[in-house]
């Protein structure tokens, strides 16, 4: 942990003097590289901060990215791919994290809050038809005459 | 001795914040107009002190003070003058600094300004605001005090980090802070309601033209450092869903939800609790996004165990603001007295649906910034939520909002008619088929959603139009007429329209440069050349220039367009020996709102060079349309009902209260 530490730092401030993919990296068939493309966006250089390995000119990005593509050529699929790479360094390598049940409240957040919310606005809906139709109801003779003054264009 | 003064200085406007947040306070319980009048004047003799001390630290930078840490740690003699000045916010306790510096200066403007308060609100409104002030000054003198010095002092500075030596940098944070310390007004606004438990349409009033300045300014901060993040990190990316980012598109999602439930609230009196809560919660988000970036905690978890006072201290401050205003909003929010109802079919329940989604995907991005570090300081278990995660989740909830977004406008308050709203929309829904058509027949089989997207954004901006297109009658009476009206309609109309246009124009952007761009990676010897679409660059050589204190090695390449010269473009790789640390600058060559961009690698020994060059459609679409959405804000800020206590012509009352 403190190695990672001490390069994670020392990444952030030797800052940028390569690009990321490197120009001998890419393989000539055009079909697998750009599923390691796609591969690339999805793993994370676990060095550096909140990056892909597909932006990070990180040693070890470059590294796993000659990885990626070396599985890939000898004819995995892009989950075995995936899969590889989790056993080797486990979930924090995914940029998407799995789902399970410690990931469950992270996926599920957002639709529950939208799904609470929708609740509400329909509550505050309903509220309105109920106040609406108990106030129909209520309009006793005086307020109709009240409110055909106003309606008429008649101030208080 | 000026370190000394400006830390005395800092120690002086503590006392004087403690002041301010109890004597005003208990003057509002005790009804004592003295005791409340205590306020104003120590709002601005605060303001005044903190003005000092933060002078007192630019002077330092100034002058190359290394007998100053801050200054030894961040400076050096040889820096541009510039960057000597904002070297000062590019660290952590100059920027904490600058954070209440700019807080002082919104209590010194409502302490100004705020003639026509109420008494007891105004008291409220600058304890509350002192209370923030006090505890950043409190943290500031006890765990990050800017002006601690060297026993012995160093010749030379350390330098500023070379990638914060950067005018988009310079500029950002302070950008950002004015947007994030402007939304504690509204915070304010909230408490001092919710203490006095009493909360009428005078308040909104009160509290959007505030919160719509900090809007604006958290709108330019996002786009500036986003910009920056463009052009300086060398990969062509503009947004990275990083944590840093996050935490400043959070508040300005829930600032966003906070300014259109104030409108319904002013106009209409109703969503008053709702409106409090996103009050409380915006700068809650802001307090959060502020500590998350500063306190090191991104990079990880354990920065918080190295450093445990300012942790402690931090999280101290998050309790005690966000935990206790909630409970607060808890204990009062029930004697709150609800306001008008509205049909669900009308302009507030549009403006509902606005919040519901705003606020849906601000969680979002809440919730996937943090629960990596919660997950990790609670189970151990590290996993990362990067880009993919924030693109699925967050896409889904946005593009309902911008399909609701034309109708807002155009729904009456109370109870509209959506099926007339949507006639109206015809013209917009025409310009979004045929363009979805246009490029549909261009792309002829890329993804399918592409040619959606953009007649979505096209119909966002269609629809923001079609609001000024109908009331000034435009298209069907005389133009002369249709400008004489265009003048007369509300600023806030303005506003409205140019806020959601500059959405649209932003969404073509982000639609062009993700699903258009063109990218080449090569590998170049000089006289080589190398094309993107219609564009040849041919490089020419590499060159060293001398900077002030940095050495560009950078490669120059002439670029042409069918043959034909359209001009250089030289990427650079920037050398600071004063670091012994290096940054790549990018180069880019704007072709309408369309650019090249070329970035350098490593230079291979055999003379080769390695270079990435993108072609990127419609990019600068993405920033220009923030400034779009920016300057609709200052528009709708310049309406007369929003600068509270201008006249108001006797005839518009008249023509406008029967509506409201």
């Amino acid at each position: 942990m403190r190695r990672l530490l001490i390069v994670a730092l020392l990444t952030l401030l030797a800052v940028p003097t390569a690009i990321a993919v490197e120009p001998d990296e890419i393989i000539s068939d055009p079909a697998l590289e750009s599923r390691a493309r796609a591969l690339s966006k999805e793993l994370r250089c676990m060095v550096c901060q909140n990056q892909s390995i597909d932006d990070s000119d990180a040693p070890l990005a470059h590294d796993l990215r000659v990885l990626v593509r070396e599985r890939l050529q000898a004819g995995e699929s892009d989950q075995q791919v995936i899969d590889f790479l989790v056993a080797r360094y486990g979930e924090f390598v995914l940029l998407r994290p799995r789902f399970s049940w410690h990931t469950a409240l992270l996926w599920f957040g957002p639709a529950t809050i939208l799904i609470i919310g929708a609740f509400g606005v329909l509550v505050l809906a309903r509220r309105y038809r109920a106040t609406r139709a108990a106030e129909q109801e209520t309009l006793t003779a005086a307020e109709a005459d009240r409110l055909s003054d106003i309606l008429r264009g008649g101030r208080q | 001795m000026i370190a000394e003064f400006g830390h005395y200085a800092l120690v002086l406007a503590f006392a004087l914040a403690l002041v301010q947040a109890s004597v005003p306070l208990a003057g509002a319980r005790k009804n004592d107009p003295v005791l409340m009048a205590v306020a104003g004047p120590t709002a601005l003799a605060q303001f005044c002190f903190i003005a000092f001390a933060f002078a007192a630290l630019i002077i330092c930078y100034v002058r190359s003070d290394f007998s100053v840490l801050n200054v030894f740690e961040n400076s050096h003699s040889a820096k541009p003058l510039v960057y000597k000045l904002t070297g000062v916010w590019g660290n952590h306790e100059g920027s904490m600094l600058l954070w209440v510096f700019i807080l002082s200066i919104f209590g010194a403007l409502v302490a100004l300004f705020g003639a026509n308060l109420p008494a007891r609100l105004k008291a409220n409104v600058l304890a509350v605001q002192s209370s923030i002030a006090a505890a950043f000054l409190l943290f500031i003198l006890i765990t990050s005090n800017p002006f601690l010095r060297i026993p012995e002092a160093p010749f030379e500075g350390r330098d500023l980090n070379p990638v914060l030596q950067d005018p988009g940098l310079a500029i950002h944070p302070p950008l950002l802070y004015v947007g994030y310390v402007g939304l504690s007004i509204s915070f304010s606004f909230a408490i001092a309601a919710l203490i006095d438990g009493r909360i009428d349409a005078a308040w909104a009033r009160w509290v959007r033209p505030w919160t719509l300045l900090a809007w604006i300014f958290l709108t330019l901060g996002i786009a500036m450092g986003s910009y920056w993040a463009y052009y300086t990190l060398g990969w062509g990316g503009w947004w990275f869903w990083d944590p840093v980012e996050n935490a400043s598109l959070v508040p300005w999602l829930a600032a966003t939800a906070l300014l259109h439930s104030a409108l319904v609230m002013e106009k209409r009196d109703a969503l008053k609790v709702w409106t409090i809560l996103l009050a409380l919660l915006a700068f809650s988000f802001s307090l959060i996004g502020t500590f998350l970036v500063r306190s090191g905690v991104l990079t990880s978890v354990h920065a918080f165990a190295n450093d445990p006072t300012r942790g402690v201290f931090i999280l101290g401050i998050l309790a005690l603001f966000i935990g206790g205003s909630l409970a607060l909003f808890a204990l009062r929010a029930p004697m709150l007295k609800q306001g008008g109802l509205f049909a669900p079919v009308s302009r507030e329940g549009a403006l509902v649906l606005n919040n519901l989604f705003l606020v849906s995907a601000c969680a979002t991005v809440f919730i996937g910034t943090v629960y990596p570090l919660a997950l990790e300081a609670l189970t151990g278990d590290k996993i990362s939520v990067g880009a993919p995660f924030f693109n699925a989740t967050f896409a889904p909830l946005f593009i309902p909002l911008l399909v609701v977004v034309p109708f807002g406008p155009l729904l009456a308050w109370k109870r509209g008619d959506l099926l007339g709203v949507a006639q109206r929309l015809v013209g917009a829904a025409a310009v979004a088929v045929i363009a979805v058509a246009v490029v549909f027949a261009m792309e002829g089989g890329g993804p399918i959603l592409v040619p959606f997207a953009i007649g979505l954004a096209l119909y966002v901006m269609a629809g923001a139009l079609t609001e000024i297109v109908e009331r000034t009658g435009l298209l069907r009476v005389p133009l002369a007429t249709a400008f004489a009206r265009a003048e007369g309609l509300p600023r806030s109309a303005w506003g409205a329209a140019f806020a959601h246009f500059g959405l649209g124009i932003t969404l073509l952007g982000v639609i062009g440069e993700t699903q258009w761009s063109l990218e080449r990676i090569a590998e170049l010897r000089p006289g080589q050349s190398i094309s993107i679409r219609r564009y040849d660059l041919q490089f020419d050589g590499m060159a060293t220039r001398q900077g002030p204190n940095y050495r560009d090695l950078a490669a120059h390449f002439t670029v042409r367009r069918h043959g034909d010269f359209v001009g250089v473009m030289e990427p650079a790789k920037r050398n600071f020996p004063s670091r012994a640390t290096a940054t790549s600058q990018t180069a880019l060559m704007t072709r309408g709102v369309s650019q090249l961009y070329l970035s350098l690698g490593d230079a291979n020994p055999d003379g080769s060079l390695a270079v990435r060059l993108y072609y990127k459609p419609l990019v600068l679409l993405i920033w220009f349309g923030a400034l779009v959405m920016a300057i609709g804000g200052v528009l709708s800020l310049s309406d007369r009902r929003l600068r509270v206590g201008a006249p108001k012509p006797a005839r518009s009352k008249a023509a406008l209260s029967p509506a409201e």
